[in-house]
């Protein structure tokens, strides 16, 4: 079991439509690894970013997550659509960090951290208290704890979002353009708390357009075009070395 | 686009006096020097009109009020004679009621609607907006009528088969009380307009919430009670305590039922006997008018609670800000930053 991937995607597809969005995704990511998707807007990244914690309905192929297919749950040789309550519970596992940050901002910090332990796991305040003040320090906001999010910066919203994801205690942690809304002297920051969490054995997935932090911490660099994997493998090697000309026409473009 | 840009350098400048060498601009043009720019001394623009006109309304209002004070029609002395009468003071505390029964009826059932206009079966969301369309299409004087004729059209209610003798018949004591049917009959109307203020609310909060909700694991009912909902209410917040105020009003056509045991109500039933209807009509609007001032007040309190963590309004209660003032100070990497992502209005 420890050598079972935490995530098999299988000739993964999704239609908005009749807008083909993902034809034919496959890859795995397996404990401990980080992965780094890149790839130009309508690519499909986030799509499939999305898919994995069943925000989206796959439409095809076979996604799964520690060996539980996403969204369904098969009987014999038919699947049956989860239930939401069964959804919920798969997510519990799974981690996600916006674009936008989306914390809520009527909660504070603490607030944001301690709203989903208590409330789906029914953890007591005192205790997602400590976890949350514990979180924040080690996104190194410890003095911020009471500060809504409007009155924190982008870099320090992002990271409260992120340690509210952890507060979980997911085994996976998706992160879907996680320094795209920020200031460039913000960014750094966030990615440092990143480092940090994969350099602790997390498992994550990482949409990005950084390519400094996808060659430093990625263990696998993936490349994503029109829907479909163009090209996958260790991140020293595509940057350096791209294969396919889709890819080196990207990245002569962003590095 | 270099004129409007010095311009605001101009404005900007003092402010950023300090922490030079961090802005980026001020490298540019001619105000790099570090003396402060002198400050404009220069007559202000008069606007002799606004007085003008200001004191013709003023003195049009004083003349106005000194003329109705000695005027014999408005009956002042009679005004003082009822304002505290107790029927009178009664019939406020019905219409009080009304107001709170239908309020209550009308924020459920509205809340019930603007879910089912946003649920995805097309079903619900017909039914929904055939409701809207009905009692928001038609005037609340004539459904009020038509409550309070429903107890001749249905003398009984029964449960049964349709068509075949009914299994339990019972007489239709609700519509024959005539201040549950005014009730009921504000309710249903006024529900038509709360689902809409409902309805603009949920939506006005950003897609992205409800998904992180999701996201952390949350069912739908957590999402709304605890991500949406409490958002959503700085939007309904205002216009429902317009809604309260509007109903407070809208309580004197329950004559229409008829019911009359409310305060316009009484004040009529009392100048028919009295003929004195100008003092009574005064004393009905002071009733209300206190009724609404202090909806007023409420409705200020309320909003202000609701609008916590937008970074508009700062409550008392946040000695966050200047006890961590020293580690977010400029320059440093914590700084809180004015950024586009924080309290959207």
């Amino acid at each position: 079991m420890t050598d079972a991937p935490m995530v098999l995607a299988e000739r993964v597809s999704k239609n908005f439509g009749t807008n083909k969005v993902l034809r034919g995704i496959s890859l795995e990511v397996d404990p401990g690894e980080v992965l780094c998707i890149v790839g130009p807007s309508g690519s499909g990244k986030s799509t499939f970013l999305r898919c994995i914690n069943h925000l989206e309905r796959v439409d095809g192929g076979r996604l799964s997550v520690d060996g539980q297919l996403v969204g369904y749950r098969q009987k014999g040789d038919k699947l049956y659509e989860l239930k939401l309550k069964e959804a919920a519970f798969q997510r519990q596992e799974i981690g996600m960090v916006f674009q936008r940050f989306n914390l809520f901002p009527h909660l504070t910090a603490v607030e944001n951290i301690t709203l989903a332990p208590m409330r789906v796991k029914g953890i007591s305040k005192a205790k997602a208290t400590a976890r949350a003040m514990e979180l924040l320090e080690r996104v190194g906001l410890g003095d911020r704890g009471d500060a809504y999010p409007a009155h924190l910066s982008g870099g320090q919203q992002q990271r409260v979002a992120i340690a509210r994801a952890l507060a979980m205690d997911p085994k996976l942690m998706l992160f879907d353009e996680p320094t795209s809304a920020l200031d460039p002297e913000l960014v750094g920051e966030v990615l440092d708390v990143m480092k940090e969490l994969a350099k602790s054995g997390m498992t994550m997935i990482v949409v990005t357009h950084e390519m400094g932090f996808a060659r430093e911490v990625a263990d696998t660099l993936v490349f994503m075009d029109e829907g479909v994997v163009v090209e996958a493998g260790p991140p020293r090697e595509i940057l350096s070395n791209p294969q396919h000309d889709r890819t080196k026409a990207f990245l002569s473009k962003v590095l | 686009m270099s004129e409007p840009e010095s311009d605001r350098m101009l404005e900007a400048e003092p402010g950023r006096h300090g922490e030079s060498g961090r802005t980026p601009r001020a490298g540019r043009g001619r105000h790099d020097d570090d003396a402060p720019p002198e400050a404009i001394v220069a007559i202000p623009l008069r606007h002799p009109w606004r007085n003008v006109v200001a004191v013709i309304l003023v003195l049009g209002l004083a003349v106005f009020v000194l003329d109705a004070a000695q005027r014999p029609d408005y009956g002042w002395p009679d005004v003082g004679k009822y304002i505290f009468d107790r029927r009178i003071s009664q019939a406020a505390w019905v219409t009080l009621w009304l107001t709170i029964y239908a309020m209550i009826g009308a924020i459920v059932i509205g809340l019930l609607l603007a879910i089912m206009r946003l649920s995805p079966n097309p079903v619900l969301k017909s039914i929904a907006w055939l409701y809207i369309w009905i009692f928001r299409g038609t005037p609340v004087y004539v459904q009020l009528v038509f409550w309070g004729i429903v107890s001749l059209i249905y003398p009984v209610f029964t449960l049964g088969i349709p068509f075949t003798d009914p299994w339990v018949t019972i007489p239709n004591e609700i519509f024959t009380n005539l201040f549950i049917t005014a009730v009921i009959g504000l309710a249903l109307n006024e529900a038509a307009y709360m689902s809409e203020i409902v309805r603009a609310g949920l939506l006005s909060v950003d897609e992205g919430q409800a998904e992180a909700s999701t996201a952390l694991a949350m069912s739908w009912g957590q999402t709304m009670r605890f991500v949406v909902v409490p958002q959503a209410m700085k939007i309904i917040i205002p216009p429902t305590g317009n809604e309260v105020i509007s109903m407070l009003k809208t309580t004197s056509l329950v004559a229409a039922i008829p019911l009359s045991i409310d305060l316009y109500g009484v004040s009529r039933g009392i100048s028919a006997v009295t003929f004195t209807p100008v003092p009574l009509l005064l004393v009905a609007s002071l009733w209300y008018l206190l009724f609404t001032s202090v909806l007023m007040v409420g409705q200020h309190f309320i909003e202000k609670r609701f609008s916590r963590g937008t970074g508009r309004v700062r409550t008392g209660k946040e000695p966050a800000t200047p006890a961590t003032a020293p580690t977010a100070g400029p320059g440093e990497p914590g700084a809180p930053l004015g950024n586009d992502f924080g309290g959207k209005g």
